[in-house]
């Protein structure tokens, strides 16, 4: 199909769930007439009609709630969150139904629920606009969490994730809605939903990431080879369930793990990777796993989110860390 | 007949949540009083229909009450009774259509049996062998809510697929006084009048939410929120059988034909505790129970109608059986086999689950292998 932005590659990812199956349906806010405030949903409502693109009132939690009863009646929503520092209001529903309903009946009831969700930052926003809220969902049995990094994963992964009879919270990183990449529309031999992928291969450090730091990474990798060093990159695409056997085969080749991510570290994915891969590892772990996060911190005003943002140099320190090389803390000491 | 418009003299009444005219159309003393409105929508409810609601009534008053003993008796983790509900659940359940779809609280036992729900759906959840006492889709009724008032957009979300199905099924939320004042129940009113779904909001006003009394959630009348989000309502006699009946007609005749939501303050008194874990002598006044025993559903049926006493025998070995049936069910429910509790998260187990199942097999293998 060729190039395309990501968001773009959303828009025609979406565009075929309707083709595909009648029991889809968006609803959002602003997502018909205006096409939503990305654009992602551009023309959808003018070419399947209202009906199934549908602008709903201001009220996360209804959306979610309105989308549980549709999903009752057999349809496939699929839910607009306008900006990830929205969706607290719906995570009641979230988490307490949607999240639940097939456990709660027993497997009678599915929820084949997906929301879209923009998030991160590195766009300049205003408070609320910027933010990683993954691991609490990925924290929620019952909920499959995944992100993409690229324009062609953007297309497939969000038809997957419509096809998916689970609720899917699909987060779209969007300070890269506008890179653009090839795209092309065959889902058959397409990597599924809940696989991680090697994006670049390397021998020395495995450097996890994922949605919007997975172009980061690599540019990463990319700098380390200057410095001598072979870094594997792998996109997780998958936040829960984590892919660990893909990256317990990388971290075995490699022995060493950096873990990166936008969200604040505590309690976040970043600890239950490392966790976890300590668990599968220790025998072949040359380095303690080293986390690059965001502070524990709320997401700050817009001049100051270059700090809090993992950035190549803060990577690169990292894999220095990993490697027992010269870093930010050698000789560091708590004052 | 509909509270659409709000009058300026509605607006500057003082006398808060309790007042408002009701749609009454047995008084409790057992009189028919005519309603030149209501009257013609059960116009067909003969004695004998009547005699039917009457023997709902008392099956599930006698049942409610085999559920608190079994309680009391260990057998139960916890009951919601229905004590003096048990007109507005009757009232109402039995003016729907089986394809029509209701999604309750927990408290709704009545209108699960009105729905077909078996002496075991009942026992499940409050036994603790289950989060669900039945199949949702084979009785047309939700698993009851615990979280308060979330089901009421599940209830317009499922008006909205009726609707987009081009069915003329309706849709009942059921839901209590406490509720009106969730943002939920707010948004789904929202909701439901900007799409015109085909769904009821019925809310049983029970004077309750656990300790609380309804002038803590509403400065008016319950029934009076919903207009103002261009919503009718009606607020009706909750322990009035047929007042009940003729109002729930009246919103599900709306909802089929096009018109949108309606709104149903059934006005009623919980009798019993919130629960069995409930303490109501610490707040409620025994006077004010008096007045509303006066009210009570069932005896007002009985003033009216005069119903033989072979029937009255009838219908009392109908409720005994009923309960029989619901303890022995009770009884016979298998726990769950450990393992069942990684059952049923995703459609597909993720490997990690896998992994914990297979890990906690292997645990209590071994203490089965240490004292075998």
């Amino acid at each position: 199909m060729g190039t395309m932005t990501m968001a773009a590659a959303l828009n025609d990812g979406l565009r075929h769930a309707l083709d595909d199956d009648p029991s889809v349906v968006l609803l959002g806010e602003d997502i018909g007439q205006l096409g939503g405030v990305f654009r992602v949903t551009d023309g959808l409502q003018r070419d399947f009609g209202a009906d199934r693109v549908m602008d709903t009132p201001l009220a996360e939690a209804g959306i979610m709630g309105v989308a549980v009863g549709l999903a009752y009646r057999g349809y496939r929503p699929v839910v607009e969150i306008q900006f990830d520092g929205f969706v607290y209001p719906a995570v009641d529903q979230l988490v307490t139904q949607v999240a639940r309903i097939h456990y709660r009946t027993g497997g009678a009831v599915t929820m084949p629920i997906t929301v879209r969700i923009p998030y991160g930052g590195g766009i300049g926003a205003v408070e609320h606009h910027s933010e990683s809220p993954e691991a609490y969902f990925a924290h929620t049995p019952g909920l499959r969490v995944v992100t993409c990094a690229n324009p062609q994963d953007a297309h497939t992964m969000i038809r997957q994730a419509i096809a998916c009879d689970d609720p899917v919270v699909f987060f779209e990183p969007k300070r890269r809605y506008w890179v653009k990449g090839e795209v092309s529309d065959e889902l058959v031999g397409a990597l599924a939903l809940d696989r991680a992928r090697v994006v670049v291969e390397g021998t020395d450090v495995t450097l996890a990431a994922y949605g919007p730091l997975v172009v980061t990474a690599r540019d990463a990798a990319l700098a380390a080879l200057d410095d001598g060093l072979s870094v594997e990159v792998v996109d997780l695409r998958s936040l829960s369930p984590l892919d660990l056997d893909t990256l317990e085969v990388s971290v075995r080749k490699t022995g060493r793990l950096v873990v990166t991510h936008e969200a604040q570290r505590s309690g976040g994915l970043g600890a239950e990777i490392a966790a976890s891969i300590v668990d599968r590892c220790f025998d072949v772990l040359k380095a303690a796993p080293v986390r690059v996060t965001g502070f524990d911190t709320p997401y700050p005003a817009a001049k100051s989110e270059d700090h809090f943002l993992p950035d190549l140099d803060r990577l690169l320190d990292a894999v220095d860390r990993v490697m027992g090389r010269a870093h930010s803390l050698t000789g560091w000491r708590a004052s | 007949m509909l509270r659409a418009d709000v009058s300026p003299s509605r607006a500057l009444r003082k006398n808060k949540a309790q007042t408002g005219d009701l749609v009454q159309l047995l008084t409790p003393d057992g009189v028919r009083r005519e309603d030149p409105v209501y009257d013609p929508v059960v116009a067909d409810v003969d004695d004998e229909q009547l005699t039917g609601l009457y023997e709902d009534m008392v099956v599930v008053r006698r049942f409610d009450t085999e559920a608190v003993a079994l309680q009391r008796q260990g057998q139960l983790g916890l009951w919601p009774p229905l004590l003096g509900q048990e007109a507005a659940q009757i009232g109402s359940a039995r003016a729907l259509r089986d394809d029509d779809f209701v999604f309750t609280s927990y408290r709704e036992n009545g209108v699960a049996y009105c729905r077909g729900a078996q002496p075991a759906d009942l026992m499940r959840v409050w036994r603790g062998t289950a989060l669900a006492g039945w199949d949702p889709r084979s009785i047309g009724m939700a698993t009851p809510q615990v979280m308060i008032g979330s089901q009421t957009l599940h209830a317009t979300g499922y008006a909205l697929g009726c609707v987009k199905d081009g069915v003329d099924s309706a849709v009942v939320a059921y839901f209590g006084d406490g509720a009106t004042s969730k943002g939920d129940v707010h948004e789904a009113m929202v909701f439901a009048a900007s799409f015109q779904a085909p769904v009821v909001f019925f809310c049983q006003n029970n004077q309750w939410a656990i300790s609380e009394p309804v002038g803590l959630q509403a400065q008016r009348p319950i029934a009076d929120r919903a207009p103002g989000l261009g919503i009718p309502s009606i607020r009706v006699d909750g322990n009035d059988v047929l007042a009940v009946m003729a109002a729930t007609r009246v919103a599900l005749d709306r909802a089929r034909r096009g018109d949108g939501p309606t709104f149903i303050e059934a006005v009623t008194y919980r009798m019993g505790p919130h629960t069995t874990s409930d303490d109501p002598t610490r707040y409620v006044d025994p006077a004010d129970k008096e007045l509303w025993a006066a009210k009570d559903p069932i005896a007002r049926l009985e003033k009216f109608l005069t119903i033989p006493d072979d029937r009255v025998a009838d219908i009392t070995s109908k409720a005994d059986a009923f309960a029989t049936a619901m303890r022995e069910a009770c009884y016979a429910l298998p726990d769950p086999e450990p393992l069942s509790v990684f059952d049923h998260v995703l459609v597909e187990p993720t490997p990690d689950l896998i992994r914990q199942r297979s890990q906690y097999a292997a645990y209590l293998e071994m203490f089965e292998g240490g004292e075998g």
